[in-house]
């Protein structure tokens, strides 16, 4: 956990000799705090004292990268236990439970259905992320399904071996990619283990209890092994939350290192509606990992779409650049729509005047990326605003009439627009779904 | 064994209870009944406080028809959508949805004008067929609201329902008949703690005790700025708990009204191939929507979809197994 100027001034010689070429120890001790120095400009910290700064310094989730290239996926270095707080930083990873007994025509079709498993949302790809396998048969079972899924689909994978020679010939067969190891035997685990620490691998594996993590990953980091996912158990969905919960809080609250990784949720519940709402509490309690075995695109978009919104950085709403922008073949007698430039907002009007298929100019007003009603409230999306983006963009050169159409919400600054404008303005309706029908009847 | 690692957070305050209908010794006609609130904790983290009540689910009813609706709707409440009662009566004893919120949509003035005459009847007839205590929302038209629920508010006296809502700008007339009548009051604000916090004072300044008011803090669907009250409302919630005693009212979500307005939940399969199965695509964008605000601290949540109720019911017979 991070240190305080002064928790870190009270570590320092308090000399102020002046070597780190500050004028005292408390403005070094600062500027280390906020990490705009090196640790070795001070000559004189003493080493168990650099030992406390540097492992202080370090996040309070390890963050783990899983996989390479395209398909690396990055989870952990969470910060908070709240999104106002500050931030959620990495999106749970979504992945899907695989096992190698399952026959080549179950195997293809899961795999197709997976490779499908994308979408694109107000301007955001949002795709599932992982596959995980899980060894049932022999270990040459394990191998085809394994190349099979590496042929076919281009995303993370999380081996699931039984036995320590499955994963070695599985690793040989993963070369340069970056899999999650997963370890279910317990008695496997410390030869798991040493296998990942050797090539750098990240290791999940199940204890029942925080205290089980705890004991393990401090044997783990004291061998210098310290890339570990928390496969939080399968009991009650409370007691589960609990669990992430705890770790979470653990970890960024009171500082507790041997609790600070990424935690990992395989649902598997029977009932594929209870799981995927299951997997939806997952996403918004700390779940960093999520192995699920339904596949269907018309679970998994509310799923990804749930997770968007949830990662989404609290303080920066997700924003388009205000400008004019040209919805089909545009021309000077075009209708012209004005709105926010908040991007679910421009999205959703977007969308509509597509759907119309009337080809029409949107105006994004800056709006510091909020919504209608409360760029309204906050003066952002008012008459005088409006007025000048209209000659900012030069809507007088781009088409021959002065209609302009404003969202229904703000129909109370039509009159005041229109004197300080000089445009005729048109109401359209409140909500984005009447635009198509408005545009048809204009 | 070495004592078990925890992070423990302690509260000093719980939420208010609120109590929903009121049985015939209680001076009202309900034989199902509820309590909501009292907490001590965040969501289903009972190891942390005590958490007493399972957070319920109300059917969403209308007294107009919607001709709007997505086609999974449309077929599945079939046969119903026409007949406020017959619906109400569905949703409470084969959907198992807890109690009913009725939405007078149809005395909006642009939506049927009905008078509160019209509107009264309704609601006793509600009661008279369902064994469950009713929410009952106006049109969202001041006047026209200020004009028919007080008269609801008095012939529906002593059952102790729940009506709705109230804002910052146009509060005391409802207000004013809920205390008078014995109901509780839902006081809405716009994804806002603080004006959350300045309207439930208002409130009870005139003399609504604490225990009678419900916030709700305007939810977005999933998909449609879903987070933002999400995050309100755990602001809210851990205020409330570290001591805010004018922020600890149990949350409404409206839910099914928010979810099926979401484009993911209406466009068909034939538009949008790759969206996969339409109907329960709709019925899982309503149900992940109840999900996210269970987590954020929902006490009620307002649904819509029959199928929907009956996954959420079961996941919070599931999050409550403590
Ligand atoms: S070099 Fe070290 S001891 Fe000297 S002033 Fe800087 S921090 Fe203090």
């Amino acid at each position: 956990m991070a240190l305080s100027g002064l928790e870190i001034y009270k570590l320092l010689p308090k000399t102020n000799c002046k070597k780190c070429g500050f004028q005292t120890c408390l403005a070094f001790a600062m500027q280390l705090a906020k990490k705009a120095v090196p640790i070795d400009k001070c000559p004189f910290v003493a080493p168990d004292v650099r030992v406390i700064l540097e492992q202080a310094s370090q996040p309070a989730i390890r963050l783990v990268e899983i996989g390479s290239g395209d398909n690396k996926v990055s989870v952990g270095n969470e910060t908070v236990v709240f999104r106002h707080e500050e931030k959620f930083h990495h999106p749970s990873a979504i992945g899907f439970l695989l096992e190698d007994d399952a026959s080549d025509a179950e195997l293809n079709r899961a795999l197709d259905e997976i490779s499908k498993l994308q979408f694109e949302r107000v301007g955001q790809n949002i795709k599932v992320d992982l596959i995980a396998l899980r060894q049932k048969s022999g270990k040459d079972m394990f191998l085809a399904a394994l190349s099979k899924i590496k042929k076919v689909v281009k995303l993370g994978i999380v081996l699931m071996p039984a036995s320590l020679d499955t994963l070695k010939a599985a690793l040989e067969f993963c070369g340069e990619e970056r899999p999650l190891v997963y370890c279910s035997d317990a008695a496997l685990l410390d030869s798991f283990a040493g296998v990942c620490k050797e090539r750098r691998l990240p290791l999940a594996f199940r204890k029942p209890d925080m205290n089980g993590f705890s004991e393990q990953t401090k044997r783990f980091t004291q061998q210098g092994f310290s890339d570990i996912v928390l496969d939080i158990a399968q009991n009650s969905t409370s007691e589960r939350l609990w669990q992430l919960t705890q770790a979470r809080r653990s970890a960024v609250k009171k500082g507790e290192r041997s609790l600070g990784f990424p935690t990992m949720a395989i649902v598997e519940t029977g009932d594929e509606y209870q799981a995927m709402v299951q997997a939806a509490a997952y996403v918004t309690k700390y779940a960093s990992i999520i192995i699920l075995r339904s596949r269907k695109p018309e679970y998994i978009l509310p799923l990804l779409t749930l997770r968007q919104n949830i990662f989404t950085d609290p303080q920066k709403p997700l924003q388009v650049e205000p400008n004019v922008y040209t919805v089909g073949t545009a021309g000077e007698k075009s209708p012209v729509l004005i709105t926010t430039n908040f991007s679910l907002t421009y999205y959703t009007v977007l969308g509509e005047i597509e759907a119309s298929r009337i080809p029409a100019y949107l105006i994004c007003v800056d709006t510091e990326g909020m919504s209608v009603l409360t760029a309204w409230a906050a003066e952002k999306f008012t008459p005088e605003r409006i007025a000048d983006t209209l000659i900012r963009f030069e809507l007088g050169r781009i088409v021959k009439h002065k209609n302009l159409i404003i969202p229904g919400y703000v129909a109370m600054m039509s009159g005041d627009l229109e004197e300080k404008s000089g445009w005729k303005i048109f109401v359209g309706p409140r909500e984005a779904a009447g635009i198509s029908s408005y545009l048809k009847n204009l | 064994m070495a004592e078990e690692l925890r992070s423990q957070q302690m509260y000093g305050l719980r939420v208010h209870e609120l109590k929903l209908g009121a049985t015939r010794e209680e001076g009202g006609s309900r034989s199902k009944v509820f309590k909501i609130g009292n907490q001590a904790a965040m969501p289903f983290l009972f190891k942390e406080g005590e958490i007493p009540y399972a957070p319920i689910i109300a059917a969403e009813v209308y007294d107009v028809p919607d001709d709007d609706w997505p086609q999974s709707l449309a077929e599945d409440l079939k046969g119903v959508s026409k007949n406020p009662v017959d619906w109400a009566a569905m949703m409470a004893e084969d959907a198992g949805a807890d109690l009913v919120c009725l939405k007078l949509q149809g005395i909006h003035p642009d939506f049927g004008d009905k008078n509160s005459k019209d509107a009264g009847s309704l609601a006793t007839a509600l009661l008279k067929r369902v064994k469950t205590p009713l929410i009952i929302l106006g049109c969202g038209q001041g006047d026209k609201d200020n004009e028919v629920l007080p008269y609801v508010s008095e012939v529906t006296k002593g059952e102790r329902l729940l009506f709705g809502c109230v804002v910052q700008e146009n509060y005391k007339t409802l207000t004013a008949a809920c205390i008078a009548d014995g109901h509780n009051i839902i006081a809405e604000s716009p994804i806002d703690v603080n004006i959350a916090k300045q309207l439930n004072i208002l409130i009870s300044d005139i003399g609504m005790p604490q225990d009678r008011i419900a916030i709700n803090p305007t939810i977005g669907a999933l998909g449609y700025g879903l987070e933002y009250a999400y995050s309100i409302m755990e602001r809210a919630r851990s205020a409330a708990l570290s001591g805010d005693k004018m922020l600890a009212m149990p949350f409404i979500c409206f839910v099914g009204q928010e979810a099926w307005r979401a484009k993911e939940a209406r466009v068909s399969e034939a538009e949008s191939p790759l969206w996969g199965n339409a109907r329960e695509r709709g019925v899982m964008w309503e149900a992940m929507t109840a999900i996210a605000m269970l987590q954020a601290g929902a006490d009620i949540l307002t649904m819509r979809h029959p199928k929907a109720i009956k996954i959420v019911k079961a996941a919070i017979a599931e999050l409550m197994k403590r």
